[in-house]
């Protein structure tokens, strides 16, 4: 079903686009990442970037939870399908991800008990109504999906539910940032910051990106306007010399977060001391893990996880253009050993990473740039 | 997984779990909205969606212009889709 077609205000869009072209300095280049998949996406659906001067440069950032899950880690929740009595479930982006020997959807197609669910809440439902199974649920995504994760266990706990557990590789975004802006060879000017991981976090924990690194940085929602209004945001705090949080979404992201949704990751999740980001390596206090109180429901210590390491093809320049050093087309291997239907990269996993993106609808426009 | 779906709040069934019926496009789901408890929504306003999960509340304007946005980006069925696969039990 289609809700609405259109494109809303073209007018508005465009005077906008004229301030941005206003706002820019001749000679100035600007490079501004944007956090957030979902903004990933949308400035590729709605080649934002041609509304734009070339002196702005979009660097697609790491907030695509499903790029940055190491293969490693799918590895390691599949292992889990050759008990026979474990059900595998886990959210459909996950299902297409692949792990050394195939995806989970081709594990399911080889007979593993694998099911995708959309909700933690689905994984509890199948645990109750399968007692006699162990219902493992392959938990990830930011600060947008862990309240919910947390929510699920503390209903399991509550209704004594222990044939449940999770395998968390829940992720947090701001460590991610933090990790880009100390990297040497990265030099971005400002931020698009995330707005549905804003919903929860609120604006607070990235005042560091102003005050010890000096970038502007501003939480953007999703529509073509909001990301163009969130763009001259940033270059007017670049005009004035200033580094300071804004909030161009502030019609869903509270500066405070969500208050529950804060204290339901803190009740059940604490910090790992370091996790492994597809792409940009071993990054400190950047992934949640199952704090004691729920241990019986953590799937790390209920079984014997093997604890799978892959390293990337060396050939796949992912962390480059993590960092954005590299655009996705300089990738050695984008387009040709890389693609989204047999991925090698992380960034070509999902809609919203940076390669899989610029594969789908940025690659006529380098055809027509390089003819 | 990374959607945000608007949806109606039309019941509140389960005070103690906070679960709640949502309405969208003639769909009527079970969400939970814990995560709201510190202004609880009653039947007719709006929220956002995460994966089963009530996050925020948005006014009827916000929740239709998120409908849209959902359709300019083709992620519309995607998102029917997971509505229509919520199946909490409670």
């Amino acid at each position: 079903m289609r809700f609405v077609d259109e494109f809303r205000d073209p007018e508005l869009i465009r005077s906008t686009a004229e301030e941005i072209a206003r706002l820019v300095e001749p000679g100035r280049t600007y490079r501004l990442m944007e956090v957030c998949g979902g903004h990933t996406h949308a400035i590729y659906r709605f080649a934002l970037a041609d509304l734009l001067p070339a002196s702005i440069e979009l660097i697609h950032g790491p907030g695509c939870p499903v790029c940055v899950l190491p293969m490693g880690r799918v590895d390691d929740a599949l292992s889990l399908t050759t008990r026979p009595d474990v059900i595998l479930t886990t959210f459909g982006d996950v299902m297409r991800v692949p792990g050394c020997h195939g995806s989970p959807l081709e594990h399911r197609a080889r007979g593993a008990d694998i099911r995708m669910v959309y909700s933690p809440l689905d994984a509890l439902r199948l645990a109750i109504e399968n007692p006699e199974r162990e219902v493992v649920f392959f938990a990830i995504g930011f600060e947008t999906t862990a309240p919910s994760t947390a929510l699920t266990l503390r209903q399991a706990r509550a209704r004594n539910v222990t044939n449940l557990s999770v395998f968390c590789n829940h992720v947090t975004i701001v460590p991610a940032i933090r990790a880009i802006l100390d990297s040497p060879d990265m030099r971005l000017d400002g931020f698009i910051g995330p707005g549905h991981v804003s919903t929860v976090i609120g604006g607070r924990p990235y005042v560091f990106v102003a005050r010890e690194f000096g970038k502007p940085l501003v939480v953007a929602g999703f529509e073509p306007l909001d990301l163009l209004q969130s763009i001259v945001m940033i270059l007017r705090q670049l005009r004035d010399g200033r580094a300071e949080i804004e909030n161009q979404y502030d019609r869903v992201v509270p500066w405070e977060g969500n208050g529950p949704a804060l204290t339901a990751i803190a009740d059940v999740f604490e910090l790992r001391p370091y996790f492994e980001w597809r792409g940009l390596g071993f990054i400190s206090q950047s992934a949640l893990r199952i704090r004691d109180a729920y241990a019986a429901w953590d799937a790390e210590r209920r079984f014997a996880m093997p604890g799978v390491r892959v390293t990337d093809p060396k050939a796949a320049q992912c962390g480059e253009v993590l960092k954005g050093v590299l655009k996705p087309s300089q990738c050695k291997l984008f387009g040709r050993e890389c693609t989204p239907e047999r991925p090698i990269g992380a960034l070509m996993v999902s809609s919203e990473g940076a390669c899989a993106a610029h594969y789908s609808y940025a690659r006529r426009q380098d055809a027509v740039a390089a003819s | 997984m990374c959607l945000a779906i608007p949806g109606q709040i039309v019941e509140l069934t389960d005070k103690t779990r906070q679960f709640a019926v949502v309405e969208i496009s003639g769909v009527r789901r079970k969400i939970n909205i814990d995560l709201l408890q510190e202004e609880p929504p009653v039947p007719g306003e709006w929220v956002l969606i995460h994966v089963g999960f009530a996050m925020s509340k948005i006014s009827e304007a916000r929740a239709r212009e998120q409908l849209r946005l959902l359709a300019m980006m083709g992620e519309d069925r995607q998102a029917m889709d997971e509505l229509n696969g919520y199946k909490f039990e409670s």
